[in-house]
């Protein structure tokens, strides 16, 4: 066994910036695992030429291309029988996997088939005293587990957003096509549609982000977020209670089952600060937040409070920021 | 239909925050004294079943695994909330254990238990957030596997489910036996059982299994290639400074440390 090997995804016919941040984790563990960076390049059709090439382009020297019409959106079924493939012909150290839609399903189940160490949804990948280390959040995010891993091989997933995408580091790299049998009728799970929801464009890269919570009322104090969102050139996300009750669609869920957001300004607006959510927005630089009640937890987690009413205070930080931009 | 359902108990999750602490020894959460509660996605996972089984029938078996005494709660909720029968692992030493372990000791008693279509668990528990159970699970059972899923639908003897996916909903068809991880949406919030349902809950049969019983089966499994190190409570940072005054006392204050901060 050596080297590092990540699975890189483009399902959706272009890799996958969680992939990329996959690299940036390889990089972290080089040295002890040798110095190889290997991928296995999933998709189908003409994006994974250049997919592979943007993995040479950072580093990862060589990519076993799996093109098959099985490999998209949510297949996870087919993406384990290659993923499963590849492996154990390379037989590597360390598998990563971005923790993602299918990450999450096919990280466990290829640890089991290959009777590897496992550790999920890491957000700090490291070496110490020749050993692997990884950290992750634990509790809602209100305390971080190390974790040592002692046995090879290892799989271990990475929480998306957690780690930055790395410099690029281009390398003469290799692709080898590697053709994999895969039998639809035998697959358990099929994705038969692909819903696309009216997402917050852009919630996980925006570098302000303005969040709803219970402390809203209803679907309507979303229209006032999105005003101030469109004044600030930031996007609306929400906690968990406004997405379980349909005021806004799942995928605004910002928190600990939802996205993980680091932007330069976070506002909680109506938000509790239950730890579900806080485990998401910790990595935010500046956390503003504005609630009526000013013993409210997510106060302990904010740099600056407003204690008041959001109908109050959201309408008039609209109409000061449109004055301060004419201005 | 035979739906299986595993449910943890787990510390309340939004005890305050000065209620919690970790055990150095133990390296987990300090449990005596802390109310407990089943983890927030393996109730979901349980109206889901019932849901299912309002429409289609079939029997509800909830599973869970912890210490007797404590477990004994979780139960009695499960059974009150609908659903048929159930199954408590004796486990004094497990509330430390890890998905690994845990999914070794549930499909022992799965396997025990017998017959299934579905088990159903949370796609996360509360606590130690793995999101690995159901996966190893459907592993070991040779059963499919769907994480995330909000809505289950049983059309023309397929299973169709809806996952909740990065860039909105996947549809899938799922073929029988499978393990879902359950999410939750405004479909699936837990029913508050009656005080009707409370009592019929009490004649209810529960099977109580010392974990002793269940070894030999699939518990034999290597020791978890991880282990945990420590367990720390990060720094606070952030000392939240309070903007004084009326609305536009407070929103003049903050745009001018928004301004200072370069971000307006």
């Amino acid at each position: 066994m050596t080297g590092i090997c990540i699975i890189a995804g483009a399902l959706d016919g272009k890799l996958s910036r969680s992939s990329l941040e996959l690299i940036g984790g390889a990089r972290m563990l080089q040295g002890p695992v040798g110095q190889e960076v290997a991928a296995v390049l999933l998709g189908h059709g003409p994006g994974l030429a250049e997919a592979a090439a943007d993995l040479h382009r950072h580093g990862v020297g060589r990519v076993y291309r799996c093109d098959h019409p099985l490999l998209t959106a949510g297949q996870t079924d087919a993406v384990l029988v290659a993923v499963e493939h590849v492996v154990r012909r390379t037989r590597p150290e360390v598998v990563l996997i971005a923790a993602d839609t299918v990450g999450r399903e096919l990280a466990p189940r290829l640890a089991y088939r290959l009777r590897a160490a496992l550790a999920t949804e890491c957000v700090e990948l490291g070496v110490e005293d020749g050993a692997i280390v990884v950290r992750r959040q634990v509790y809602g995010g209100r305390a971080l587990a190390t974790l040592v891993v002692r046995t090879r091989p290892a799989v271990l997933s990475v929480k998306p957003h957690a780690l930055d995408v790395p410099q690029p580091a281009p390398v003469a790299g290799t692709v080898e096509d590697v053709s994999v049998a895969i039998d639809a009728g035998a697959l358990p799970t099929r994705v038969r549609e692909v819903l696309r929801e009216q997402a917050e464009l852009g919630l996980e890269d925006a570098q302000i982000v303005i969040g709803g919570g219970r402390g809203l009322g209803g679907p309507e104090g979303f229209a006032l977020l999105a005003e101030l969102a469109k004044q600030l050139g930031g996007a609306v996300g929400a906690s968990r209670p406004p997405t379980d009750a349909g005021w806004v669609p799942v995928n605004w869920q910002i928190g600990q089952t939802g996205k993980t957001i680091r932007p330069a300004l976070y506002i909680a607006v109506g938000i509790s600060g239950a730890t579900q959510h806080i485990a998401g927005v910790t990595g935010s630089r500046t956390i503003v937040a504005i609630n009526r009640d000013p013993e409210a937890p997510i106060f302990s987690s904010a740099h600056l409070g407003i204690v008041g009413d959001y109908r109050e205070v959201v309408p008039a930080l609209i109409a000061k920021v449109k004055e301060l931009k004419g201005a | 239909m035979e739906i299986i359902v595993c449910l943890k108990q787990v510390v309340d999750p939004e005890l305050p925050a000065r209620d919690f602490a970790i055990d150095p020894a133990t390296r987990r959460q300090v449990r005596e004294g802390r109310p407990l509660v089943i983890s927030t996605y393996d109730e979901n996972a349980l109206e889901v079943a019932l849901q299912l089984k309002d429409r289609v029938g079939g029997k509800v078996t909830a599973l869970t695994l912890g210490p007797q005494g404590v477990a004994g709660d979780a139960i009695r909720l499960a059974l009150a909330m609908g659903a048929d029968e159930a199954v408590a692992v004796d486990d004094p030493h497990g509330v430390g254990l890890l998905g690994v372990e845990k999914a070794r000791v549930l499909t022992a008693a799965i396997r025990r238990i017998g017959r299934f279509d579905l088990v159903l668990c949370g796609c996360e528990s509360a606590d130690w957030v793995e999101r690995v159970v159901g996966p190893l699970l459907a592993e070991a059972l040779a059963a499919a596997c769907v994480t995330f899923v909000s809505r289950i639908e049983l059309r023309n003897g397929a299973l169709l489910v809806r996952r909740m996916a990065d860039e909105g909903f996947h549809q899938l068809e799922v073929r029988l036996p499978a393990v879902l991880s359950v999410t939750s949406d405004e479909t699936n919030r837990p029913r508050l059982p009656k005080v009707k349902d409370i009592m019929t809950a009490r004649r209810k049969p529960v099977q109580v299994w010392p974990m002793a019983d269940l070894s030999g089966t699939s518990l034999d499994g290597d020791a978890p290639g991880v282990e945990v190190r420590d367990v720390a409570l990060p720094e606070r940072t952030a000392r939240c400074e309070f903007l004084p005054g009326d609305a536009a006392a407070q929103v003049a204050a903050l745009t001018q440390r928004l301004r200072d901060l370069k971000l307006l």
